[in-house]
């Protein structure tokens, strides 16, 4: 599903080359769940964000899917974007005047689907995640787990293979922490592959793979 | 992304931030509103002066004697004009596709009648003045058709004389006094006002032969002359070229007709309309600059936005798309607004003030809300490129 080859990403800081990821050699197969620990600076985030292709890689193949997508350009990007990867941010990242509801859709009104279709897919998530009676709501007149939720459900919209998760309990109580989780690791049932960046080791642990990195550079895989 | 979607993405930034907005909206309307009303009152004023000028009718001629130009060496007698006499003014009738001909002779004189003194405009003119300048004769009749050169002493009043002179006792039959000669009352003229700050109430009309005399002139002052409408101007021009150069040996006299005077007026009136419209137009360009502004700090604002959008799958047109329509949406009701100001307060003053001409055309509010709504789309370019380039790694990083 996601094949890394010798990838590396440097960053030029104050005229000086900086390396925050070093040849990465990484497989990863469909339905996978995979977590990425280590300290920050370690790399981690870097490397979500050459996955979700935010981000392109200085050097190396990255492959999704089996075509390669080292070198998409915006326009292409944004398309595998749309079509095969959802966000999940620590800070939620809803958009504060929308409800909802239209911040669920927002993927869906972005890659332009019909609106009939639209909103039949918007009533199916909001019923699953249990958030039907706050539809109108906006992201201010909801709690955390429910803001995280809207936020998952708006990833899923477009039916990803692929969700990439940065910290998504961090800004919650352990117990909607591990709501949230649950949610996630539900979607693995349904062959999606997740892929989670952490620090916590207690929500990292559960994951069926995890990396650790330091430095740039994967250094440590333990599988349960 | 499907149009009505923009729309809706745009509306709910537009009302998100309702006082921003409106202030924003507010710089161009007040543009829009200037550009409106100062275009309404120069409109009004053009409008208002042609029809000034028209209402002597559009297919008039007037001939002048005497010719602008310079002439060089020694013109001797050859350099004198000769003055348009009666002779020439009815040598004009011959052309086929001339309607009336009238002399003009003006000056001042005293009149004198019922004990009374006053100084008024007499005007020389022939039996065909009424249609030719389209004043007519309210009570009695007109100067009589007759040998121009043996005219008798007749007068029609203007309103004015006759009320000033005769009061409300019947004037038509009495005597009135022209420069000490007795002239016979046969009509009064209908009132026309003033034009222009003539009074052409305040004057009476006799035989334009009479009054060559009493003003002891060797001419005309000037010939008027109708054509029927369907006839080129340069024909009817040529037409009278051709008799009066062949009487007087030399074009030695000037034409001025009415078409092109009014075109001539027009353009120069449209030249201030224009003018004072650009005036407003500088205010229009201030409210622009409110909108680059408005729209610089919003995209500074939302970059964390921007960011999620670009994740979401949103390319980088999308996004340069959803800020111009912002920006486009914000001028495009300002200028609403600023047009039904404009128009409104146009309006009010005109009814205020009735003496002010107004008037909007269409075609002017058109193109001043595409004028505005293009302002909004030069303004947001800049920002909107901005947040379209924004690298999405960065912009999430934002919080």
């Amino acid at each position: 599903m996601i094949e890394f080859k010798r990838v590396s990403r440097s960053f030029m800081v104050g005229g000086q080359e900086v390396a925050a990821l070093r040849d990465i050699d990484l497989n990863i197969a469909a339905g996978d769940y995979v977590s990425i620990m280590g300290p920050s600076g370690s790399g981690k985030s870097t490397l979500l964000n050459l996955i979700g292709l935010l981000d392109r890689p200085s050097s190396g193949i990255y492959r999704l899917d089996g075509g390669n997508v080292t070198d998409l350009d915006d326009q292409q990007q944004a398309r595998v974007r749309s079509e095969k990867i959802g966000f999940v941010f620590q800070s939620f990242h809803l958009i504060p005047r929308l409800s909802a509801a239209m911040n669920i859709e927002l993927p869906l009104i972005l890659a332009g689907i019909p609106p009939a279709e639209r909103r039949a897919r918007v009533t199916a998530l909001l019923e699953n995640y249990g958030l039907t009676d706050r539809a109108e709501h906006r992201p201010d007149q909801l709690s955390g787990g429910q803001k995280q939720r809207v936020a998952i459900a708006r990833a899923t919209s477009m039916h990803p293979a692929v969700l990439l998760a940065d910290e998504p309990t961090g800004n919650l109580d352990q117990t909607t922490g591990r709501e949230v989780i649950n949610l996630l690791e539900k979607l693995t049932e349904q062959n999606v592959t997740l892929i989670m960046v952490t620090h916590d080791p207690a929500i990292g642990g559960r994951a069926m793979r995890q990396l650790h990195m330091v430095d740039g550079r994967i250094t440590n895989e333990s599988n349960t | 992304m499907l149009l009505p979607d923009l729309i809706r993405l745009t509306t709910s930034s537009f009302l998100a931030y309702r006082m921003r907005s409106f202030l924003t909206g507010l710089g161009i309307a007040i543009g829009i509103t200037a550009v409106i009303l100062l275009t309404s009152i120069g409109e009004g004023l053009h409008q208002f002066v042609l029809a000034e000028f028209s209402q002597f009718g559009t297919n008039l001629i007037g001939i002048q004697p005497g010719k602008t130009q310079t002439q060089g060496g020694n013109v001797g007698i050859f350099g004198s004009s000769r003055p348009l006499s009666l002779d020439d003014a009815e040598s004009l009738r011959r052309l086929p596709y001339i309607e009336y001909v009238s002399p003009s002779v003006q000056g001042n004189a005293e009149l004198r009648a019922n004990g009374k003194t006053r100084r008024s405009t007499i005007y020389g003119v022939g039996h065909e003045m009424p249609q030719a300048l389209r004043i007519y004769v309210r009570t009695g009749s007109f100067l009589p058709e007759e040998d121009p050169n043996q005219a008798r002493a007749m007068v029609v009043l203007g309103a004015k004389v006759r009320q000033e002179l005769f009061g409300d006792s019947n004037p038509l039959g009495s005597y009135l006094r022209v420069g000490g000669q007795r002239y016979r009352v046969i009509g009064v003229m209908e009132p026309k006002g003033q034009i222009l700050g003539f009074d052409l109430d305040d004057s009476v009309y006799i035989p334009a032969a009479r009054a060559m005399e009493l003003f002891n002139r060797p001419g005309l002052m000037e010939i008027h002359v109708t054509y029927l409408p369907d006839v080129a101007l340069a024909r009817v021009e040529a037409g009278i070229r051709s008799v009066l150069t062949a009487r007087h040996g030399r074009e030695d006299y000037t034409l001025i007709s009415q078409q092109q005077s009014l075109e001539v007026l027009g353009s120069v009136l449209d030249v201030i309309t224009f003018a004072v419209g650009a005036l407003g137009g500088i205010s229009l360009l201030v409210g622009g600059v409110g909108i680059l502004t408005i729209m610089t700090m919003a995209v500074t604002e939302r970059t964390a936005e921007i960011g999620l959008l670009r994740a979401l799958g949103a390319r980088e047109k999308q996004i340069l798309v959803l800020f111009l329509g912002e920006a486009i949406l914000l001028s495009a009701l300002g200028g609403l607004a600023g047009l039904a100001l404009g128009i409104a307060i146009a309006q009010g003053l005109h009814w205020l003030f009735p003496a002010l001409p107004v008037h909007t055309p269409w075609l002017f509010a058109v193109l001043a809300e595409i004028s505005a709504v293009s302002i909004g789309l030069a303004a947001g370019v800049m920002p909107a490129l901005r947040a379209a380039r924004l690298d999405p790694v960065e912009a999430l990083r934002t919080s």
